[in-house]
């Protein structure tokens, strides 16, 4: 007969970090799905708050951790796993982050967390555009939604990143 | 933090590339609103009569078109990039009343006197009146 082993997985002072900082960024997700919305999609997106709080004090890597975990346990909570809304902030959710990858290495000296949230902000409504136009409606009239989205990304992107600095200064 | 906030804290942290950024965003949602919502400017303008094309001008000049149809002259002011019917023989005024024209494919038409002036730009859209 064999043995029953025994394993035991520790987790990481990295692991609990970003369990704690994704229930947080779970909340603010659980929080804007009550507001209504006037256009399907239009959102301030409070949770990308979190994501940029994290990708300045842990780097890219806990980023993408928590803006995935928050996306997938977030549609998990809501009962919209695997629906077309799940794929539209995972697309969203994967756009932004590419683009903070790179954005991150903008000198910080001209280049705040305004910036950053802003280009996170138009970069999610591309990736959920693409998503989109590539899959729930092939057609090319949702162009004509773009400049709503685009207006959207750039004043939320905007309050959030003012949001992000004050945090940050409070540190 | 201190008890007094003032405004400008909001704006503190700010550097002047974030100030570059929401430019550059917001000529982008402009440029966006413009292409996308606002259409074509024309650059031509098509006069019918009867089923005959009647003349295409230019829409960059100042010149005034009489036109005649079965119950008199329908007169066609062209001004500077925007055009319009200026008077009508026909008895109900519609395409009078509908005033200057500017957009690709915007059209007038004045059908008892079988006059009809159309706006080109340099693509033609679909044309929802034939198609």
């Amino acid at each position: 007969m064999r043995e029953n082993t025994r394993h035991t997985i520790t987790a990481t002072e990295n692991d609990h970090r970003i369990a704690k900082l994704a229930a947080l960024a779970i909340g603010l997700h659980l929080i804007e799905a009550v507001l209504p919305s006037p256009l399907p999609g239009v959102k301030p997106g409070i949770a990308n708050i979190v994501t940029l709080y994290v990708l300045y004090h842990y780097g890219i890597g806990t980023a993408t951790w928590v803006s995935l975990l928050r996306v997938f346990a977030g549609s998990l909570l809501l009962g919209q796993l695997f629906s077309p809304t799940f794929l539209l902030s995972f697309g969203g959710a994967l756009g932004s982050l590419a683009v903070l990858a790179l954005a991150i290495h903008l000198p910080k000296q001209w280049f705040g967390p305004v910036s950053l949230s802003i280009l996170a902000a138009f970069a999610h409504i591309s990736g959920q555009l693409l998503i989109v136009w590539l899959w729930l409606i092939p057609h090319s009239g949702i162009v004509y939604l773009t400049p709503v989205f685009a207006l959207a990304a750039l004043v939320f992107g905007l309050i959030n990143g003012l949001v992000l600095t004050r945090l940050m200064q409070q540190n | 933090m201190s008890k007094s906030a003032p405004c400008h804290n909001w704006l503190h942290g700010l550097r002047w590339g974030d100030g570059l950024t929401v430019v550059l965003g917001a000529i982008a949602v402009f440029a966006l609103f413009k292409t996308l919502w606002l259409g074509e400017a024309a650059s031509k303008v098509q006069v019918r009569a009867g089923s005959e094309i009647f003349t295409t001008q230019s829409l960059n000049q100042q010149r005034t078109l009489e036109i005649p149809g079965p119950l008199g002259t329908t007169t066609v002011i062209i001004d500077h990039g925007r055009v319009r019917v200026a008077s009508d023989p026909g008895p109900r005024q519609y395409c009078v009343k509908q005033g200057w024209l500017t957009q690709a494919s915007e059209v007038a038409m004045c059908l008892p006197n079988q006059v009809s002036v159309e706006l080109l730009g340099n693509s033609k859209p679909y044309d929802s009146l034939n198609y």
